[in-house]
C-alpha cells in the first residue's frame, strides 16, 4: 500500500489537532459573537470540512485557530443572510441575528479572550435539565458526537440524542444568558459545573467497593475540562478539589486489574503501581485549595481519596479519618453515596453495626437499583455473620454491575461462613 | 430546574401606604423581574389582587368569600424561577422585595415532567 500524501496527512493532523485544543474555545467566541450555540457547532464544523479539503492544497496555516475562527464567522455570515431572507419571506417572529450581529470579527478572526467559561456556565444553567449539562458541554467544548458520547456514557444514542435535542430547543428560546452568573448566585452556578464535569468523570464507572474507584468513563475528557476551568478560575477552591480528586482516582489507573485483567478493589491495590506525579499534582491542589478555608464537596471527597493515597507512604489506611471526613462530606453535602461510603469505611474501621444503621437509613427506591449499595451491604452482612442476607445483597449487585470484571470479583467474595 | 417563589405579606400594611410609596414597591419587583431575566432565572410571575376579592370553592360544593386562611400574611404573588438547587432559589428569595420588607417567602421545587 502506497504511503498517504504527507501534506493530506499533516492537514489531517493539524485539524485534529485544532479540534481537540480549540475546538471549545471556537465554539464559545462565536456563540458569544452570535448569540446561539447550535449555529457556532454548525458553522465550526463546515469551517472544519473546509479545513480539511484546502489545507493539503495551500498548505496548514501558521496559526490554524484563528483560519478557522474567520472560516467560521464568514459561514455564520452567510447563515444569518439566508436566516434573513428565509424570515423576510416567511414572516417568523425571532431572526437568528440581527444586523449589528453580522459584523466580522476584527483583528483577522483571532481568538482574544477565551470565552469558555461562560460557555460552560451555559451548559449547566438551570433552565436546561441536570442530566443534559454533561452532555451539553462534551458537545460544545470538546465536539463529541451525540454517539461518542453515549458510548462514553454507556447509555443508548437515542437517549442521548432526545437530552442533546431538548436542550438545543430550551438553548434556541434565547432567554439563556452568555454571561457570568451575577455575584449572589455565583458559588451555586459554579457549583453546577463542577457537578457536570464530575459527572462526564464517573460516567459508566461503578464504584463498587464502596470506595471511589473508576473504571471506565471519560477521566481524560472531564479531567480536561477541570484544568479549562482552573485556568478560567484559579482562585476557585472547589475547582481544585474537583481536578485533585479526578488526579488522585486517575492515579489509581493501572493498579485497578492485575496482569489477568481481574479488578483489584482499591483495598488491595499495589500502591507501587500508582502513579506518583498525579498524586503528587493532587496533593498541591488540595493544600492550595485548603488555603480559602471554605472546604466544600469537592475539597473533601478529594481529602478522602488523599488519605487512601497515603497508603503509598505509610503503609495503612487511617479509616478513623476516612469517617470523620465522610461525615464532614455528608453535612456538606448529603448523598446516598456518600452515606455508602461512610458505610464501607465504618466497616474497615471495624464497626459493622454503625456501617448498617447508615445503610438502613438511606435503604429504599433509589438504592434499589444501586450496585455500590447492595456491594456495601453484602461485606457489611458478612461481618455480622447475617450469611443469608449477604448472599442476596451479593446477588443483586452482581446482577446490577455492567462491567464483568467487578462483576467476577463480586461473587468471589461469597463467604459460606 | 424550576422553583416557585409564593410571596406572603400583611396587605393591610401595604394597602396603607401612600401611592407614591407603593408604586417604588412595584418598580422594585419589575427590577427584581429584570434581574432574573438578565440571569437568565425568571419564567414567569403574577400579582394577585388583594386576597378579599378571591373566592374559594369548598369541596362540599359552595363558595366562599377571600382567602382560604384567615391569616395576617396574605399571598400576594407568585414567582416561578430557574434555578440549580434550593440553595440557588434561596439566593434570588431573598434578592426579593417582599424579602426585603418583612413579609414570608415560601420556595417550593417544581417537578419536571419533561415537556419543552
Amino acid at each position: 500500500m502506497a504511503a498517504p500524501d504527507s501534506s493530506v496527512t499533516d492537514a489531517r493532523a493539524a485539524a485534529e489537532w485544532a479540534a481537540r485544543t480549540c475546538y471549545g474555545k471556537l465554539v464559545a467566541q462565536l456563540t458569544a459573537q452570535y448569540g446561539d450555540v447550535t449555529l457556532a457547532e454548525d458553522v465550526l464544523a463546515e469551517a472544519f470540512a473546509s479545513a480539511l479539503a484546502s489545507w493539503p492544497v495551500s498548505g496548514v496555516p501558521d496559526n490554524p485557530e484563528a483560519w478557522l475562527m474567520k472560516a467560521a464567522s464568514r459561514k455564520a455570515v452567510d447563515a444569518a443572510r439566508k436566516a434573513g431572507t428565509a424570515a423576510r419571506h416567511a414572516r417568523t417572529t425571532r431572526p437568528l441575528m440581527t444586523d449589528a450581529d453580522m459584523t466580522p470579527p476584527e483583528k483577522d478572526g483571532s481568538v482574544d479572550r477565551d470565552r469558555r467559561l461562560e460557555l460552560l456556565f451555559l451548559c449547566a444553567h438551570p433552565a436546561l435539565p441536570a442530566p443534559a449539562h454533561t452532555a451539553l458541554m462534551l458537545q460544545t467544548v470538546l465536539g463529541f458526537t451525540a454517539e461518542d458520547i453515549a458510548a462514553a456514557m454507556l447509555e443508548s444514542p437515542a437517549a442521548i440524542g432526545q437530552r442533546l435535542a431538548r436542550a438545543k430547543r430550551l438553548l434556541a428560546k434565547g432567554n439563556i444568558p452568555f454571561a457570568i452568573p451575577p455575584d449572589h448566585i455565583r458559588r451555586e452556578r459554579m457549583a453546577a459545573v463542577l457537578r457536570a464535569i464530575y459527572a462526564a468523570y464517573t460516567s459508566g464507572w461503578e464504584n463498587i467497593a464502596g470506595g471511589t474507584d473508576p473504571v471506565t468513563g471519560l477521566a481524560s475528557e472531564a479531567e480536561w475540562l477541570a484544568r479549562c476551568l482552573i485556568r478560567q478560575v484559579p482562585g476557585d477552591a472547589e475547582a481544585k478539589g474537583l481536578l485533585a480528586l479526578i488526579l488522585y482516582c486517575e492515579s489509581r489507573r493501572a493498579a485497578r486489574r492485575d496482569s489477568a485483567g481481574r479488578y483489584v478493589p482499591l483495598n488491595d491495590q499495589d500502591t507501587a503501581l500508582w502513579d506518583e506525579a498525579r498524586i503528587r499534582e493532587a496533593t498541591a491542589l488540595l493544600t492550595e485549595a485548603s488555603q480559602a478555608k471554605s472546604p466544600g464537596r469537592f475539597q473533601l471527597e478529594a481529602a478522602i481519596q488523599a488519605v487512601h493515597a497515603a497508603r503509598r507512604e505509610t503503609g495503612c489506611t487511617d479509616w478513623a479519618l476516612i469517617c470523620q471526613l465522610y461525615q464532614a462530606l455528608r453535612s456538606t453535602a448529603p448523598s446516598a453515596g456518600a452515606q455508602i461510603g461512610e458505610a464501607a469505611a465504618r466497616l474497615q474501621a471495624g464497626e459493622p453495626e454503625t456501617a448498617l444503621t447508615l445503610l438502613d437509613a438511606i435503604a429504599g427506591k433509589e438504592t434499589a437499583q444501586h450496585a455500590p449499595y447492595w456491594a456495601v451491604r453484602a461485606h457489611v452482612l458478612y461481618a455480622l455473620g447475617e450469611v443469608e442476607a449477604a448472599h442476596t445483597a451479593l446477588q443483586n449487585a452482581a446482577s446490577l454491575t455492567p462491567d464483568e470484571a467487578t462483576r467476577t470479583w463480586l461473587l468471589t467474595r461469597r463467604r459460606d461462613t | 430546574m424550576q422553583f416557585a417563589l409564593f410571596l406572603f405579606e400583611d396587605e393591610a400594611t401595604f394597602h396603607a401606604l401612600p401611592e407614591d410609596q407603593q408604586m417604588a414597591i412595584v418598580e422594585e419587583h419589575m427590577a427584581f423581574s429584570k434581574e432574573l431575566q438578565a440571569a437568565g432565572a425568571y419564567v414567569t410571575g403574577v400579582a394577585l389582587e388583594p386576597a378579599g376579592t378571591g373566592r374559594c370553592l369548598k369541596a362540599a360544593g359552595d363558595i366562599q368569600d377571600g382567602p382560604y386562611a384567615d391569616t395576617k400574611e396574605q399571598m400576594g404573588g407568585v414567582y416561578v424561577i430557574n434555578a440549580g438547587s434550593m440553595a440557588e432559589a434561596e439566593a434570588w428569595a431573598r434578592k426579593c422585595p417582599v424579602h426585603k420588607s418583612g413579609g414570608t417567602i415560601e420556595i417550593r421545587p417544581v417537578p419536571d415532567y419533561g415537556s419543552a
